[in-house]
Order: C-alpha cells, then structure tokens, then sequence
C-alpha cells in the first residue's frame, strides 16, 4: 500500500504537475469526485432514497411484513380519511402543533428579551440555565414531569394544591394529557428556539432603537415596532421549524402515556409506530407516514421561501 | 432648585438599578422553574424509596442514599446500555463526519458534471422526515440480518444529508489559493482534503459532531425499532422499560437512570458552553 504510493510519487510526469485539467469535467476528476461521494452517496440511496420510493409503493398495498401482497389502490389512504379512529390521530396532532408552536416562540422570544438585557447580572448562567433542558432527552424529561406531576406523591402538584388548584391525575385526564405531553415537548425545546431568537436580536442595528427612544417611543413601541419587524423573518423561520418538530411528537406520549387515555394523545407517529411495529399493517402505517411525508414536504417549501428570502435580504 | 437636582438624580441612579435587580430576580424565579425538573432528577436519584414516596412531598434530602444507583444496575443490563450508547451515538458520529465531509469537499471543490444537479438532490432530501421511512429503512436493515446489531443501527445514519448540506457551505467559503498551492507541490486530491482543508473547519467539524451526538444519544424512536433485544438496546431506550401504565412507578431507580444519561452530555456541555450553543445556533439556523 506504501509502497504504490511511494511510485506513484515517484513516477508523476513533470506535466502533470500543477497542471490538472480543470472546468470541462473530463474523466478524471468525475472519478476523483466520485471516489470522494461514493460512501455517503451509498447510504443515502440505500436509507433515505430507496426508502422513500418504498414507502409509496407499500402505501398501495396490504403488506404485512410476511407472505404475499396485494396491490390495494388507494384503499390505505381511503381507510385513514374515512376511519374517526384514525383520522383523529391527524387531528390530534394538529392540536398538539396548534399548541406546542405558539407556547414554544412565547416563552422563546420572552427568555431571548430577558437574556439581551446587556446590564443583566449573571446572563451566561441563565443562559445556561435556559438551555440546559435541550441536551436532555424527551424521555428523561418525560421522566422528571411524571414525578412531579405524580398524583400522589409529585412535588409540582403538591404545591399546585397548596394554592387551591387540584390537577388530579393529569396523564389520566383526556382533557389534560395532551397539554401535559405538550408541556414537557415546550419544557426540552424552548431553549433551542431561544437562542435563534437571541442571534436574531444580536442583528437588529442598534440605531433603530436609538431613533425610536428620540421619538418618543416607549418599551412596548418599540418592541411592536422595532422588535417584531425586524425579527419577523426569524419568528417564521422559528414557527415553521416548531411545526415540523411538533408534527413528528413521538417519545415523550410513548414513555407518558402511550397515546391514551382513550387515543386522546395519539399521534400520527404514534400511529404509525403501533400499525407499523406492533399490529404489522404494513401498508396503512406507510400510507400514513406519507401523509405525514407531505405535511413536512409543504412546511418545509414554505420554508426554503422564508431562508431564501432572508439570504436575499442579508446579500441585498 | 437644588433640592430638585438631587432627586432627580438619585431617580435617574436608582431607576438603573431597581430595574436591573428586578430583571434578575424575574430570571432567578424562572431559572428555578425551568431547572426544576432536572433538580429533580438529581436530587430523588440520591433518595431512599421511603422518602420518595412519603407525603407530603419535599425537595431536599432528609437522608443519602446510593442504593438507587446500585438497583438500577440489577434491574437492567445498565452497564451495558451505557456502552451501547457510547457505540451508537459515537460510531453515527465518526462515520457521518468522515463521509459527509469527503462528500462536501466534492460538492464544494471539485467539478464534475452534474454537481449542481447532486446539490439540489441531497438537499431537497432534507425534507423527509425520517418518521416517514422507518418501515422501508427496518425492512431493509432487517433483510440484511443487521437488526440487533451495531451495524444496523449505525449504518443507516452514517452519512446524512444535512451533514453534507453544511460542511460543504464551511467549505465553500475557504479560499481557493490554500488548496492549489499544495496542488502546486504535488499533494493528492486526497491529501489536499485531508491536511490542507479539514484543519481549516474544525469549528464546523466541531459543531457537526456536537449535534450528531446529542441527537443520537437521546434518540428514542430508533433504538425501540432497531433493536429487538434488550441487551442491544440504548440508555434512552433501556429506561423506558422502568416505567409503565401500572402502579407504584420506581422513580428512585428512574431518576438514577436519567441521571446518568443525562451527565455525559452535561459534562460536555457544562466544558464547552458557548461553543455548545453557538453550535446549535449555526445547526439551528441551516437546517
């Protein structure tokens, strides 16, 4: 092996030296290239690529996973929109979304205000602090908020009694268990979105804040009229990120409440872990994550609009 | 007059301060509330059952305990859970850091036909989810035989294209004279990339790796489908085996657990704090 290389070296024609044919794209540097692309073009092809074009072909068939399958037409995608029980997954996460986002860019976009306090004391502890849920798993976090929230013995709904509010056994409650799941998803991820808003605040010319005070303008003004304009781009950015991540909610509803009580925290991930892994109906759990596969495809060209935009906006 | 100018400075003096005094102890009250659930973890994991479970419910420790600690490791295979994770979260992270920046540096400093093409291919791939290829993607590991077994596990996420997606724009931005110059002296493709190039992004190499991972490393989804075994299993996914929809939860062995899985990545980000961010900020921004 050492010792090809050291001919190789050796035996270079005196032309080739610095003198590599570049532009026109003749063989060798498309093979150089190649050899360059090759493992990660492999796994993209066999694990992201292949799958997709798999996916849509067992989607319109009634695979289980062993013996014979049918070609089925569109009955996968019938039986979802026609199915209350399944159907209702759709709706269940787009509750979850309708919740999480929001939630999630308020208490962002509050921590982000707080932290760009330059005469704030200790803000690299608190933006420690802050961001610290982050790094932790779903499922740990789910963890810590089972304890706390525990009917019997949970701190967080001790103290909650203690000033007159009894949640009960929220993961029980059909009216409380998805805010509950909802709660813990905004508790692990704010801290990520926070710190893109506090990139976002970092770019705002400090002038324009300057003239706003000249003006007259008091916190509130110049937060709605200086802030949120320039952050808009950013906040859209955020927002439609938020929703893709809320549209794919699996690990904390699997450890806290495994979609129940009565469905009510079924997700469509959830879904298409139990049709998929555990009841190996093949094809409605593909169908159904080619809803999903759609959902996050229209999200993320809304978003591919957004970043162009803001890239235009940063070279213009 | 002067009566006058002395109390509006003192107002102009003191105004600063209250309102500082007040920012802070706003983001005390909330830094409380958003750590509390890890104060949680750390504090029950050191806890006797006795205590965990007696009401009313307090936070500090009445008495030490390590025998959580010790449970943990006969309730599960832990031990080996723990090098699992290590396995599969740092195997992911070697293998997409090698093949996604050899794939960038062709996307970024070579031309060849067709590369503008491969561009647009690998990033619109981007957009799926990777929820909505599980089935194809287990079946596929699963022909193979690989399911329970590293390579299975790895072996689907070794490259990936976000990774590409990001080094190639660190790439691109890396002036074109440092890498001719060695060309110039003769060094290989392969040599250019490896000494000339990649010591110029290690920050992106750095970033890349941070995030690749923490995603795995807390990754839940995956490891349930992947493995079978509960030998095989992660730390993320191990501990979902403590709890489940009946009785008397074992939350002193559960926040053990948690504890543990939650310091190594503490650790690394307590070493590397602003760099930790910055990177999820940069990872953040680009995907």
């Amino acid at each position: 092996m050492s010792a090809t290389a050291q001919t190789r070296r050796t035996y270079r024609a005196p032309g080739q030296l610095g003198g590599r044919p570049r532009g026109r794209g003749g063989p060798r540097p498309a093979r150089l290239a190649l050899a360059f692309l090759l493992p990660a073009l492999l796994i993209l092809a066999a694990f992201v690529f292949w799958p997709v074009i798999s996916a849509l072909r067992l989607s319109f068939t009634d695979s289980s996973g062993f013996g014979a399958e049918h070609f089925v037409g569109l009955a996968n995608y019938v039986e979802i929109f026609t199915t209350p029980r399944i159907l209702r997954t759709l709706g269940v996460t787009t509750m979850y979304a309708a919740m999480f986002t929001p939630l999630t860019i308020a208490a962002a976009l509050a921590l982000a205000l707080l932290l760009n306090r330059r005469t704030l004391w200790g803000r690299g502890f608190f933006r420690t602090a802050f961001f610290l849920p982050f790094i932790i798993s779903m499922a740990v976090a789910a963890f810590a908020w089972e304890f706390l929230l525990d009917p019997q013995i949970g701190l967080l709904n001790y103290w909650l009694q203690s000033i007159g509010i009894h949640l009960g056994n929220v993961l029980q409650d059909p009216n409380l268990a998805l805010p509950t799941v909802v709660l813990v998803a905004v508790w692990k991820s704010f801290g990520f979105y926070m710190v893109i808003f506090i990139a976002g605040l970092q770019d705002i010319p400090g002038e324009l804040y300057e003239a706003a005070t000249i003006d007259g303008a008091n916190a509130w003004q110049r937060f709605t009229n200086v802030t949120l304009p320039q952050l808009s781009t950013t906040l859209a950015f955020v927002a439609i990120f938020a929703l893709i991540a809320a549209f794919q909610a699996f690990d904390q509803i699997y450890v806290l409440t495994g979609g129940g009580p009565y469905r009510s925290t079924q997700t469509v991930v959830m879904e298409i872990y139990q049709e998929g892994f555990k009841k190996l109906d093949i094809g409605l759990a593909s169908a159904l994550s080619y809803v999903l596969l759609v959902i996050t495809l229209v999200l993320s060209l809304i978003q591919f609009r957004f970043f162009n935009r803001r890239e235009e906006a940063i070279a213009g | 007059m002067s009566a006058v100018t002395v109390r509006s400075a003192a107002r102009t003096s003191a105004r600063p301060v209250v309102g500082r005094a007040l920012a802070f102890l706003i983001a005390l009250a909330l830094a409380f509330a958003v750590l509390l659930p890890v104060l949680i973890i750390a504090v029950t994991a050191f806890k006797p059952p006795a205590e965990i479970n007696a009401f009313p419910p307090g936070l500090v420790p009445t008495s030490w305990t390590l025998g959580n600690f010790t449970r943990i490791f006969t309730d599960l295979p832990f031990a080996r859970l723990l090098g699992n994770s290590f396995l599969f979260a740092g195997g992911v992270t070697a293998c997409a850091l090698v093949f996604d920046s050899l794939a960038a540096y062709a996307l970024a400093r070579l031309d060849f036909r067709g590369r503008g093409l491969l561009l647009v291919v690998i990033v619109s791939s981007l957009m799926i989810p990777f929820q909505a290829t599980l089935i194809p993607v287990y079946q596929l590991v699963a022909h193979l035989g690989w399911v329970n077994t590293f390579q299975g596990m790895i072996a689907p996420r070794a490259a990936d294209a976000f990774g590409i997606f990001l080094l190639r724009q660190f790439f691109v931005s890396l002036p074109r004279d440092l890498d001719n110059a060695a060309r110039i002296d003769g060094a290989s493709e392969f040599r250019v990339f490896w000494s000339i190039v990649l010591p110029n992004v290690k920050p992106a190499l750095l970033t890349l790796g941070i995030f690749t991972f923490v995603n795995n490393w807390n990754d839940l989804l995956w490891p349930l489908i992947f493995t079978t075994d509960p030998e095989m299993g992660t730390i993320t996914s191990g501990l979902t085996l403590l709890t489940g929809p009946s009785g008397i939860l074992p939350y002193g062995t559960m926040m053990a657990g948690s504890l543990i899985a939650v310091l190594p990545l503490g650790l690394l980000f307590l070493a590397l704090q602003g760099r930790f961010i910055e990177s999820v900020a940069t990872t953040g921004l680009k995907g």
